[in-house]
């Protein structure tokens, strides 16, 4: 290493020229196996393991705007798997694990950085809810415990234990719980899909579904038609929206979900803090910026304007943990926008649409699942349909059925 | 602050009130579970002027408002009697049932 960097000193010419991680778009062609709407992290990572796993190159990503500019830029990027589902627990433990072997995967650093994420109980109905949550937790091989306010002063030192006058009575204490840089997962996917072959076209809006007896044939974009043999729909925020052009009603609602940060202070908080009663969570990125978010809005609006009395609220109850805190400034704030469904849980599979494939419905938890995500939703594609037994029980039909999953540990804030 | 006009005590700061879900016409009784469902669960949840329901939660009063679901603009809100004007007989339509129980 030395010696190859002491040479492109001496050297006139920039040594990777011609080596760019993402190929210029090229035209659009006539026809592509895969078809993808919608290049965030969900659909990169599909298209990655296709092409990795399947030997699936002739796949197209259509994005409407930038790589990874919609949800996966704007999520707060927490990866943890203390759910409280058998079924939430095992889907997301594999992501967490994936998420580890990431960066030397990609040869590309994503920053994984393993922090734990503490949740704090104020009831005892809470922490009821903890303690079963840690055993589904163990049982299915993650790391989590239940630890005592001494405990918790020890890992938070600077924690108010009394905030708004609920004392905190106990923590969920997610050792697995992780952070990473959220575009560097987006990006290393798209290095590694465009790489094996796979077009990922910005710019590029599907504007219409083309069906024929129940079976996709192809799709209208601002740029053309283009045929495929089958569709997959990563569009977070727009899941309603797009499944519409397909003719297919779906079981969501879609709330904005505001978040902001702070200018950099010096690092005083490692792992990611969240109170289930103050609906706030709050973590400090690598950067030394804190970041903060809560729950979604009130009612639900296609918008990522920002509301005052959300941020005046989210900020009491972050001031309330975290008592310094009232003497920083914010630096940026932002919305997302969340494709909500009723059991908090994601909507994976099929669709009533023969060979359209639904990757929706992941609310204000789709940026920790996006490994696992894009590996289950790439053997359903290569299979022609057959549905992994891991998501499964996400399919759009089990609210036809009646079977929910409730997954109330889907949100850090609310519970 | 949001301000928004109830039919029945003028414009109160948007804190006060409780989104209810879109208007939907609800399936008749007896009606098959996917019918059920999909008027529990499914949503139209597009990008466009809807009627939706809203609650007054101080003083418990239920009523439909219209509202760009992008904008936000909330273009006019009426007490429900306005588009709900007949009375719903569940009682007439769940009788055969009623019998068979007796």
């Amino acid at each position: 290493m030395p010696f190859s960097l002491l040479k492109f000193g001496l050297k006139n010419d920039y040594p990777f020229e011609n080596d760019v991680d993402l190929p210029a778009p090229t035209e659009l062609k006539k026809h592509y196996d895969v078809v993808i709407i919608g290049g965030g992290g969900h659909g990169v990572a599909t298209a990655y393991y296709l092409a990795k796993y399947h030997g699936v190159t002739n796949i197209a990503i259509l994005e409407k705007g930038y790589l990874g500019g919609g949800n996966t830029a704007r999520n707060t990027a927490v990866i943890r798997s203390n759910y409280l589902t058998s079924e939430g627990v095992k889907f997301y433990s594999e992501s967490v694990d994936m998420f580890k072997k990431l960066s030397n995967e990609f040869d590309f650093n994503i920053m994984y950085s393993s922090r734990g994420q503490l949740t704090l109980a104020h009831t005892d109905a809470t922490i009821r809810s903890f303690r079963q949550r840690t055993e589904v937790n163990t049982h299915f091989g993650g790391k989590t415990e239940l630890i005592d306010p001494q405990q918790i002063k020890e890992l938070v030192p600077t924690l108010n234990m009394n905030p708004a006058d609920m004392p905190v009575l106990a923590g969920l204490w997610h050792i697995d719980g992780a952070t990473a840089r959220h575009d560097a997962v987006a990006w290393g996917y798209a290095k590694g899909a465009t790489q094996r072959g796979v077009e990922l076209h910005q710019l590029t809006e599907v504007v219409d579904v083309i069906t024929e007896n129940n079976k996709v044939t192809g799709v209208k974009t601002n740029r053309g038609t283009v045929n495929c043999g089958c569709v997959v729909q990563a569009v977070a925020g727009h899941s309603s929206i797009v499944a519409a052009m397909a003719g297919i009603k779906m079981p969501i609602t879609t709330y904005p979900l505001q978040a902001m940060v702070t200018q950099p202070v010096k690092p005083f908080l490692d792992p990611l803090v969240s109170s289930s009663a103050l609906h706030c969570y709050v973590q400090q990125t690598g950067r030394g910026e804190i970041v903060f978010g809560g729950g979604s809005d009130p009612y639900p609006l296609y918008n990522t304007r920002s509301t005052l009395d959300l941020k005046e609220s989210l900020l009491a109850s972050a001031v309330e943990m975290f008592p310094f805190m009232a003497n920083l400034k914010l630096m940026r704030q932002w919305a997302g926008i969340t494709d909500m469904t009723s059991d908090y849980s994601p909507i994976m599979g099929l669709s009533p649409v023969d060979n359209y494939y639904l990757d929706a419905g992941w609310g204000t938890w789709g940026f920790k699942s996006t490994p696992i995500c894009g590996k289950t939703m790439a053997e359903l594609v290569a299979s022609g349909g057959k549905v992994p037994e891991l998501i499964a029980p996400f399919s759009m039909d089990r609210f036809d059925e009646f079977r929910q999953v409730n997954e109330m540990g889907a949100t850090a804030a609310s519970h | 602050m949001k301000i928004l006009n109830c039919p029945l005590n003028g414009p109160r700061n948007i804190t006060e009130f409780v989104y209810g879900g879109e208007v939907k016409s609800m399936p008749e009784v007896g009606c098959s579970d996917k019918e059920w469902a999909e008027y529990v669960f499914y949503n139209d949840n597009t990008i466009r002027i809807i009627q939706e329901w809203w609650f007054h939660s101080p003083s418990g009063y239920w009523f439909i408002a219209e509202r760009h679901t992008a904008s936000d603009e909330i273009l006019k809100t009426y007490d429900p009697s306005e588009v709900f004007n007949q009375r719903v007989d569940f009682e007439k339509q769940s009788k055969p049932e009623k019998e068979t129980l007796a």
